[in-house]
C-alpha cells in the first residue's frame, strides 16, 4: 500500500489532466473552429468563445447553456455549449428568445414579473426563465424599476438585495439584447440579401443625401430607401454591440469596428451620422471633416470581413453543415493574409485555456487531496500523506500553469483585478503549505495548501460571475513594473497572512475538538505560525510601502489615507503588534493562536470589505453578495477565537495528553 | 520617578498598545470616508490629536480616539526612548536596528511631508501658456491694476480666510478701501430672472452682480466637487461709495475705474508663480477600442526657462509624472471644450512641490532591508538547527 498506492492515485488523475490537454474535433458545425475566431469587446480582442462564456456566466451564472433546467442530470437534459447558444442568439433569435437561460433567484422580483413557480412537468425549475416568459410587460417592469433605482439611489450602499437583483437581471437582459443585434438587426433573418439589397439602394440614395446637404433638390424616395437600412444598423451601433470587424490594414491597428459601422462605411458613415444626430458633444465634427466624410460617402468599399460573417451565420441560420465550416475555414484563411497570427494565435490560445480550466481542474484536485491530508491524522498511515502530497504536487503544477498561461495571454504579471488576486492567493498558499510540508512532514502544511487552495477557487469563480476576468487596465494602473512588484508583494503579504490564520484555526479545531494536537505538534504549529507572520510583516511592509511609491509616482502623493491603502497598512500593523505581543512575552502559544485568527478578519477587511465602501481609487466592483459572505465570515473567526480562549486544560487534546502524562 | 517614566516610555507593552490603537484610528478613519469624504476624514483622524467617531446618522455614543498626530508621536518615542535605554547593539539585533531606523525615516518623512508638500493644478488648453499654477482649495479676492501697456499689471490679491462679513480692507497700492458686506465659503451665481425673482434685490449695485443672484450652498467637503466662494464687496474712494459688487469664482473679471485707473475684480483659485513657463502643445486621449475605458491620456509639453536658457518639449502621462526644478508634474485631467470654443484639448497638471520626497524611498528600503536581515537570521537559525 504504501509503496504503490499514492503513485497509481495521482498516475489517474494526471491522465485525466492530459486527457483534457486533447483538443477535441467536431462532429457537425466546425464549433470549436468558430469558437477561436477572433472578436473585440470589453476593448480587448479574444475567442469568439470567451465573449460566448462570459455572457452566458453573467446570464446563468454557468458557462453551459442548459435548455432543460428542470430536468436532473440523470435525464440527460440538452445542453449547449457557450459558442453554440451565442451563435444561435446571433442568428435564430427566434429560437433563443424561447431558452430559459436568464437565472433569477430572488423570490419578489420573481413575484413581481410573474414568473412561474418550479413545476418539472411543465418544465420549470423555478430559477431559470427565457426572454419570452418576461413578456412585454415583465420588460417594462423591469425597465421603469431599474430606472427609478438608478436615480433615487446613486449610491450602491443603498440598495436592498432585490434592487440589486433587479438591475442584475436588467443588465442581463439588455446584455442579450445587444448580442442579439451583433451579426445584424435582429428583425432580418438572413445578411447576405440584406447587404445586396442595401448596396443597390446606396448609388442613389447617396446621391440623394448630398444633394440634400448642400441644399439642392433631393430624391426623397432614394434617400428613404437607403435610410431604411442605415438607420437600423445605426441602432446596433448605439448599443455597443460587440466589435466583429478587424481593420484591412489587419494586425498592428486596433480599429475594429461593429457589424452597423462597417456596413454604414459603405453608404453614410456612423460617425457622419452620429454628427447629425448630435449623439453627444463627443460626436461633433468640425466643418472640413464633415466635407471630407461627404466625400467619402458611397466610395467605400464593404469590408470584406462583412461578407464572410455574413456567409457563416447565414450558413448556421439555414443549417447548412458543409457551407459553414467552408466559411469558417475561408475566414480564417483571409485573416491570415491580412497578417493577423498573434491575434489568432492568441484567440486560439485562450480558447484552449477555456475549456482546458486549469484553475477548476486544481480546485478539485485540491479536495481529494485534503481528504488524504487527515486521513494522516487519523490513522497516521504514511501511505495517504504521501498521496496527498502528490495530489498537491500536481494540482500546484496545473495552477501554477495556469497562472503563468493567464500571464502570457493577458501580457501581463498575475495580479491584474480582485478575480486574479483570489487566484493568486491561493496559488501562494499553497506554495507555503507545500514549503512547511517540506519541513515538517506532519500533513498540516498540505492542510493549509489544500483548504485555501481550494476556498480561494470558491471565491474566484464567484468573482468571475461578474463576467470577462481579463478586462483591460485603466490608464492610471496600465503599468507592468508596478503591478509586478506592488501588487504580487503585498498579494503575497495576504497570502501568507491568510496561512498563519489557518494555521491558528487548524491549531484550535484539532486541540479543541480532537486528540490530534500532541505537545510536539502545537509546538510546531506554533513555530510555523510564528515564522509565517514574520514574512507575511515583510511582504505587507514591502508591498503597502510600493504602493505608497508608485501613487508618488502617478500621482505625487506617496500616502493618500485611501481605503485600500489603510486596509494594508492595518495589516502591517497587526503583524507587527503579533510580534511585538510575543517578544514581549505578553502572548504564548494560545494567544498567538487567537492574534493569528484576528488577522484572517484583518486581511479579508482589506481584501474585500474595502472595495465594499465604494469609495477611493481601488474601489473596483462593488458586491453586495461580497458583503453577506464577509460578515458570515468574521463571525466564523469570532466564534474560532471564542473557543481558542477557552482554558486549554479544557480541550480535549491537552486532556489526553494529561491523562497519558 | 524619572526611571519609570523612562521604563514605561520604552516599553514593549506601550508599543503594542500603540499598534492596536493606531490600527484602531485607521479603521475609524477609513469608515468616517464614507460619510466626511476623505478630506475632512483625514484632518479629522490623521491629522489630529484626538478624534472620535460618530455612526452614520447616529445621535448614540462616539468612540473616542487618540489622532494620527498623537499614536505617531508616541510611537516614535516609544522607538527612540527604547533604542536608548534599552536595547544593546548586537549582529543578532542589526535587523530590528536597521527596520527601526526606516520606520523613524518613514514617520518623520511623512510629518514633513504634511508640513511641507504644496499641491496645486495647472490647467491650461492646447496653445497655451502658463507660468503659474493655482490652488485647488484655496481662493484669493484679487484686484488687478492697469499699468499701461509698457508695464506689469498691479495685483492685490487678498485670501479668501480675510475675506469675512464686516471686514474693511485697505492696502498702498489700492486707492480705495474695500468693505466686504457678504461673504459665502460655496455659493451659485445665477442670472437674475424677471419673473421668479422679482421680490429679491439684484446680489451688488454694479457689475455683473447687479444682473444676478448668489445662491449660498453647504460647503462640499468631498474631494470630487470644489467651493466655489462668493462675496459682495462695497468700494470706498476717500468715504465715498462707488457701489457694490459681487464677486464669485463662477463670474469673469469684472471691470471699474477708481483713482483715474482702470481696475479688474477677480474672485479666482489662489496663484503660485513659477521662474519658468509650461505650453500646452498636444494632448493625447486614447481609449480601448469600442469601450470609454481610458487606455493613455498624454500631454506634450514645452518647457521654457530663460534664467536656465532651456527649451525643450516633454511628454507627461500617466505614471511618468515630470520632475523639474523642485517641482512634480503629473498628469491629472484631460478634456476637450466645445467645438464652438474651438475644440482644442484641455489638460490639468497637479502640480507637486515636496522637498522630502525622497525619506519614504530611503525608508523602505532601509525597513525591507532590515527585515530581510533578521528573518534570513532566524531562518538560517531554525534551518541550521533542524539540520543538526
Amino acid at each position: 500500500m504504501n509503496r504503490w498506492f499514492p503513485t497509481a492515485f495521482v498516475a489517474v488523475f494526471a491522465f485525466w489532466i492530459l486527457g483534457a490537454l486533447m483538443p477535441r474535433k467536431d462532429a457537425s458545425f466546425a464549433l470549436s473552429e468558430f469558437g477561436r475566431l477572433p472578436v473585440v469587446f470589453n476593448g480587448r480582442v479574444q475567442p469568439f468563445d470567451s465573449l460566448a462564456r462570459n455572457s452566458l456566466t453573467q446570464i446563468r451564472e454557468k458557462d453551459k447553456a442548459n435548455l432543460d433546467p428542470a430536468k436532473g442530470w440523470y435525464e440527460s437534459p440538452r445542453v449547449l455549449s457557450a459558442t453554440e447558444w451565442l451563435l444561435t442568439v446571433m442568428t435564430r433569435p427566434d429560437l433563443s428568445d424561447g431558452w430559459k437561460v436568464f437565472r433569477i433567484d430572488h423570490p419578489e422580483l420573481k413575484a413581481l414579473l410573474k414568473l412561474p413557480e418550479p413545476d418539472p412537468s411543465r418544465g420549470e425549475d423555478g430559477k431559470h426563465y427565457s426572454w419570452n416568459q418576461f413578456g412585454s410587460e415583465g420588460l417594462r417592469l423591469i425597465d421603469e424599476n431599474g430606472r427609478s433605482i438608478r436615480q433615487t439611489k446613486p449610491d450602491n450602499s443603498q440598495r436592498t438585495t432585490f434592487d440589486n437583483a433587479l438591475l442584475a437581471i436588467q443588465e442581463s437582459l439588455y446584455l442579450y439584447q445587444r448580442l442579439k443585434n451583433t451579426l445584424h438587426p435582429q428583425d432580418i433573418s438572413a445578411l447576405g440579401p440584406e447587404i445586396a439589397a442595401y448596396q443597390k439602394a446606396i448609388p442613389a440614395g447617396v446621391a440623394a443625401f448630398r444633394s440634400r446637404m448642400s441644399g439642392g433638390v433631393i430624391d426623397t424616395n432614394a434617400l428613404t430607401v437607403m435610410f431604411a437600412f442605415s438607420e437600423r444598423y445605426f441602432e446596433t451601433v448605439r448599443m455597443d454591440t460587440p466589435l466583429l470587424v478587424p481593420p484591412i490594414e489587419g494586425h498592428g491597428s486596433d480599429a475594429w469596428s461593429r457589424m452597423g459601422d462597417a456596413l454604414l462605411d459603405a453608404g453614410v458613415s456612423s460617425s457622419l451620422l452620429k454628427h447629425l444626430m448630435r449623439v453627444s458633444p463627443q460626436d461633433e465634427l468640425s466643418p472640413a471633416k464633415v466635407a471630407a466624410e461627404l466625400q467619402r460617402a458611397g466610395t467605400v468599399p464593404l469590408n470584406p470581413a462583412v461578407g464572410a460573417w455574413a456567409r457563416m451565420g447565414d450558413a448556421y441560420h439555414a443549417g447548412q453543415v458543409e457551407d459553414f465550416n467552408a466559411a469558417v475555414r475561408d475566414y480564417t484563411a483571409y485573416l491570415r493574409t491580412l497578417r493577423m497570427d498573434p491575434a489568432l494565435t492568441k484567440a486560439r490560445a485562450e480558447q484552449g485555456f477555456n475549456a482546458f480550466a486549469p484553475f477548476s481542474k486544481a480546485a478539485s484536485i485540491y479536495i481529494v487531496a485534503f481528504l488524504f491530508g487527515c486521513g494522516f491524522w487519523f490513522n497516521f498511515a504514511e501511505w495517504s500523506r504521501r498521496t496527498s502530497l502528490y495530489l498537491v504536487v500536481l494540482a500546484f503544477v496545473v495552477h501554477t500553469g495556469g497562472l503563468i498561461f493567464r500571464m502570457w495571454l493577458e501580457g501581463r504579471p498575475p495580479v491584474t483585478n480582485l478575480y486574479s488576486s483570489a487566484i493568486f492567493i491561493g496559488w501562494g498558499s499553497v506554495g507555503l503549505g507545500l514549503i512547511l510540508e517540506a519541513f515538517w512532514k506532519n500533513a498540516v502544511g498540505l492542510a493549509v495548501a489544500t483548504v485555501i487552495g481550494f476556498a480561494t477557487q470558491i471565491v474566484a469563480h464567484n468573482l468571475a460571475l461578474s463576467g470577462d476576468t481579463m478586462v483591460m487596465m485603466r490608464a492610471v494602473l496600465d503599468t507592468n513594473f508596478w503591478l509586478a512588484t506592488h501588487v504580487v508583494i503585498v498579494t503575497l503579504g495576504y497570502a501568507s497572512t491568510f496561512v498563519a490564520g489557518f494555521l491558528a484555526v487548524l491549531y484550535v479545531i484539532l486541540g479543541v475538538a480532537t486528540k490530534v494536537l500532541t505537545p510536539t505538534m502545537g509546538r510546531s504549529l506554533a513555530r510555523m505560525v510564528y515564522g509565517i507572520i514574520c514574512f507575511a510583516t515583510l511582504f505587507s511592509f514591502i508591498g503597502t510601502v510600493l504602493g505608497g511609491i508608485w501613487a508618488d509616482q502617478s500621482w505625487g502623493r506617496f500616502w493618500g489615507w485611501d481605503p485600500k491603502e489603510n486596509g494594508a497598512l492595518i495589516i502591517v500593523l497587526w503583524n507587527a503588534l503579533i510580534l511585538h505581543a510575543r517578544w514581549g512575552g505578553m502572548v504564548k502559544e494560545q494567544g498567538i493562536m487567537n492574534l493569528a485568527i484576528v488577522g484572517n478578519v484583518v486581511t479579508c477587511w482589506s481584501w474585500f470589505g474595502t472595495n465594499l465602501l465604494g469609495i477611493g481609487l481601488h474601489s473596483y466592483g462593488f458586491m453586495s453578495g461580497a458583503f453577506t459572505a464577509l460578515l458570515i465570515f468574521i463571525g466564523s473567526q469570532a466564534v474560532l477565537i471564542a473557543i481558542g480562549s477557552i482554558p486549554q486544560e479544557k480541550w480535549r487534546s491537552f486532556r489526553a495528553a494529561a491523562a497519558k502524562g | 520617578m524619572l526611571k519609570n517614566v523612562f521604563r514605561f516610555l520604552s516599553s514593549l507593552k506601550l508599543t503594542v498598545v500603540l499598534l492596536a490603537l493606531g490600527i484602531a484610528v485607521v479603521f475609524f478613519g477609513t469608515l468616517g470616508q464614507t460619510s466626511d469624504g476623505l478630506y475632512v476624514a483625514q484632518q479629522r483622524y490623521f491629522r489630529s490629536w484626538f478624534a472620535y467617531w460618530t455612526p452614520h446618522n447616529a445621535s448614540f455614543p462616539w468612540i473616542p480616539l487618540p489622532g494620527g498626530y498623537l499614536v505617531g508621536t508616541l510611537l516614535l518615542l516609544n522607538l527612540m526612548v527604547a533604542h536608548f535605554t534599552r536595547f544593546k547593539w548586537s549582529w543578532a539585533k542589526s535587523g530590528i536596528f536597521l527596520t527601526h531606523i526606516g520606520i523613524i525615516l518613514l514617520l518623520v518623512g511623512q510629518l514633513l511631508t504634511d508640513m511641507l508638500a504644496r499641491e496645486s493644478i495647472m490647467n491650461f488648453r492646447e496653445g497655451e501658456t502658463r507660468n503659474y499654477s493655482e490652488s485647488s482649495l484655496d481662493y484669493e479676492l484679487t484686484f488687478l491694476g492697469d499699468a499701461g501697456s509698457n508695464s506689469l499689471d498691479q495685483v492685490v490679491a487678498v485670501p479668501a480666510s480675510r475675506v469675512t462679513p464686516g471686514a474693511e480692507i485697505q492696502h498702498p497700492l489700492l486707492p480705495f478701501t474695500v468693505r466686504v458686506r457678504e461673504s459665502y465659503e460655496n455659493a451659485d451665481v445665477r442670472a437674475r430672472g424677471p419673473m421668479i425673482d422679482s421680490n429679491r434685490p439684484p446680489a451688488s449695485t454694479q457689475g455683473a452682480g447687479a444682473r444676478a443672484i448668489l445662491e449660498p450652498r453647504p460647503a462640499n467637503r468631498t474631494m470630487d466637487e470644489r467651493n466655489v466662494p462668493a462675496a459682495v464687496v462695497e468700494l470706498l474712494e476717500g468715504g465715498r461709495s462707488l457701489g457694490t459688487w459681487a464677486a464669485s469664482g463662477g463670474l469673469r473679471s469684472q471691470e471699474f475705474e477708481s483713482g483715474g485707473k482702470s481696475w479688474r475684480l477677480e474672485y479666482r483659485p489662489g496663484r503660485e508663480y513659477k521662474p519658468f513657463a509650461l505650453t500646452l502643445m498636444k494632448t493625447t486621449h486614447e481609449v480601448y477600442p469600442g469601450t470609454d475605458t481610458p487606455k493613455n491620456f498624454q500631454s506634450r509639453v514645452r518647457i521654457q526657462n530663460l534664467d536656465a536658457r532651456e527649451d525643450r518639449e516633454v511628454d507627461i502621462y500617466m505614471n511618468n509624472p515630470l520632475r523639474y526644478s523642485g517641482y512634480t508634474f503629473f498628469q491629472y485631467q484631460m478634456g476637450r471644450e466645445q467645438l464652438a470654443q474651438g475644440g482644442r484639448g484641455t489638460s490639468a497638471l497637479q502640480v507637486v512641490q515636496n522637498p522630502s520626497w525622497l525619506a519614504p524611498y530611503l525608508g523602505c528600503g532601509i525597513v525591507g532591508l532590515g527585515l530581510l536581515v533578521q528573518f534570513g537570521i532566524h531562518l538560517g537559525k531554525f534551518i541550521s538547527r533542524r539540520a543538526a
